[in-house]
């Protein structure tokens, strides 16, 4: 009794299966929409991580885009100069050159740097702990539960035992996913030849600053009046902030810093391989 | 006359938007302009009404007749998304723009509680066939009119200067019970 009630439930759902199969097949042809070839080439010539660098929602779309000419050739930041020249051959059009930007994680303060005020026993992601203000005293500062790393498709990304998130330049393509991750805005995406960087988002007032976290930017305005060009370093809400264009990319401007958070060119150095290296093995 | 009634019942007074609380993802995701709610709500009535006359026959044919209604959950769902299927390789032939504009939302009709709420509800209710297809009809019409209210409002709302924190979606959740509140006066529609 049991194996015919078996039997009629397979065939009756395979039964009705089999029909619906049959009816999509002939559907899929006779509704057929002709693509243009050229999307297939393009969609292979990037790199199909659907990172969402580009600011379309991923590889294809931005095939799309690519044809009808919204998006230039050189917008894919995760494949870089190489799929620029590819793109721009299978479009027909001269490759312009690629500039690539790379993750800057704005704040030093760590576990060890930064007081915390509360312990906190909620959700463990950046998002969840920022609603409640935060269990960091500071409350600009990185918050250390690693959603910027959860976000990083290309692995370029690891929490230190600091508890802060560190970028691996080797890695890094630029998507920016881990930027849009923070709740906080401390990440910024930046062309490669900036060397020089405030780390530290606090605005608060310096002896506060000072007080909750040990390497917070006071705004004692030492590396303003040491920058050599003028303007290139500015205080704006009691914080330093650097002025790009005008390029201030020498190191006299971080040798006077008391907190030692403004500092140069420390970025290319740290990768994967580097990181590894530093952590010190464990014992036993 | 009982057609009628099942028209306006289903149509407004158990809305399924707004009383049974199913197709909440839809409401809620494509609701931000008229026009793509106009449009996604029609799309779900033409798939409901589709769903009702399809999975009517299958259900009375043959789950029924050969005694094992209990398939019915897989039955149905496998008809709609088959269904859905259809409906999308159909829009992106005739219309593309629209298929554009519907986007990742005209293959969620697929998992749309709604549509398979309404299949559920016709069995349970014991409808005929033409009462079904009556049913399926309303049930979309309810549901575009919901949508489409709903859109309308939140058009609005763009204007609106609201509290930082009821910004986006809470928003959105507190309209939408003031909506169902609203909707439950239908109530009073049949009596007598």
């Amino acid at each position: 009794m049991l194996s015919t009630l078996i039997i009629i439930s397979a065939v009756s759902m395979g039964g009705i299966g089999a029909a619906l199969a049959g009816f999509l097949a002939f559907a899929d042809k006779k509704f057929k929409v002709e693509e243009d070839p050229r999307i297939e080439a393009l969609v292979g010539a990037l790199p199909g991580s659907n990172c969402g660098g580009c600011g379309y929602p991923g590889c294809r779309p931005l095939a799309e885009k690519l044809l009808s000419g919204e998006a230039p050739p050189n917008v894919c930041v995760a494949g870089g100069n190489e799929t620029a020249i590819k793109l721009a051959a299978l479009l027909g059009l001269e490759a312009k050159e690629h500039k690539r930007t790379l993750a800057v994680v704005l704040c030093r303060g760590g576990n060890v740097e930064a007081e915390r005020r509360a312990s906190y026993a909620g959700d463990l992601t950046c998002t969840a702990s920022d609603l409640t203000a935060g269990d960091k005293s500071c409350a600009y500062g990185c918050l250390g539960y690693g959603e910027c790393v959860e976000a990083c498709k290309f692995g370029a990304m690891a929490m230190n035992d600091n508890g802060l998130p560190v970028v691996f330049y080797d890695k890094c393509v630029g998507c920016g996913a881990c930027a849009k991750a923070c709740p906080r805005n401390i990440i910024e995406m930046h062309p490669e030849d900036h060397a020089l960087f405030v780390y530290c988002r606090s605005k608060d007032k310096g002896a506060w600053a000072k007080k909750v976290c040990s390497v917070s930017c006071i705004a004692c305005g030492l590396c303003v009046k040491d920058c050599s060009v003028t303007g290139g370093i500015t205080l704006k809400n009691n914080l330093a902030v650097v002025d790009y264009n005008l390029a201030p990319q020498n190191d006299e401007s971080t040798k006077r810093c008391p907190t030692k958070c403004i500092l140069s060119g420390i970025e290319p150095a740290m990768t994967k391989q580097n990181y590894l290296a530093s952590i010190p093995k464990k014992a036993g | 006359m009982k057609l009628i009634l099942i028209f306006i019942s289903a149509a407004l007074i158990n809305n399924f938007v707004l009383t049974y609380f199913l197709g909440i993802c839809p409401f809620l995701g494509v609701s931000n302009k008229s026009e793509n709610a106009l449009n996604m709500g029609l799309a779900t009535t033409f798939v409901m009404t589709l769903t009702a006359a399809v999975t009517w026959p299958v259900y009375h044919y043959i789950l029924v007749r050969y005694n094992v209604p209990f398939l019915q959950y897989v039955a149905f769902i496998i008809l709609i998304a088959a269904l859905v299927q259809f409906v999308e390789m159909y829009i992106r032939k005739s219309s593309p723009a629209l298929y554009r504009a519907l986007g990742i939302y005209l293959p969620l009709i697929t998992t749309n509680c709604a549509v398979l709420g309404l299949a559920l509800f016709m069995v349970l209710r014991d409808y005929n066939y033409i009462e079904s297809i009556i049913f399926g009809f309303a049930t979309g019409v309810g549901f575009t009119f919901a949508i489409f209210m709903m859109s309308g409002i939140r058009e609005e709302l763009e204007f609106a200067d609201i509290p930082r924190h009821f910004q986006g979606i809470s928003i959105t959740l507190i309209i939408a019970g003031m909506m169902a509140l609203a909707f439950m006066g239908f109530a009073g529609l049949i009596r007598g």
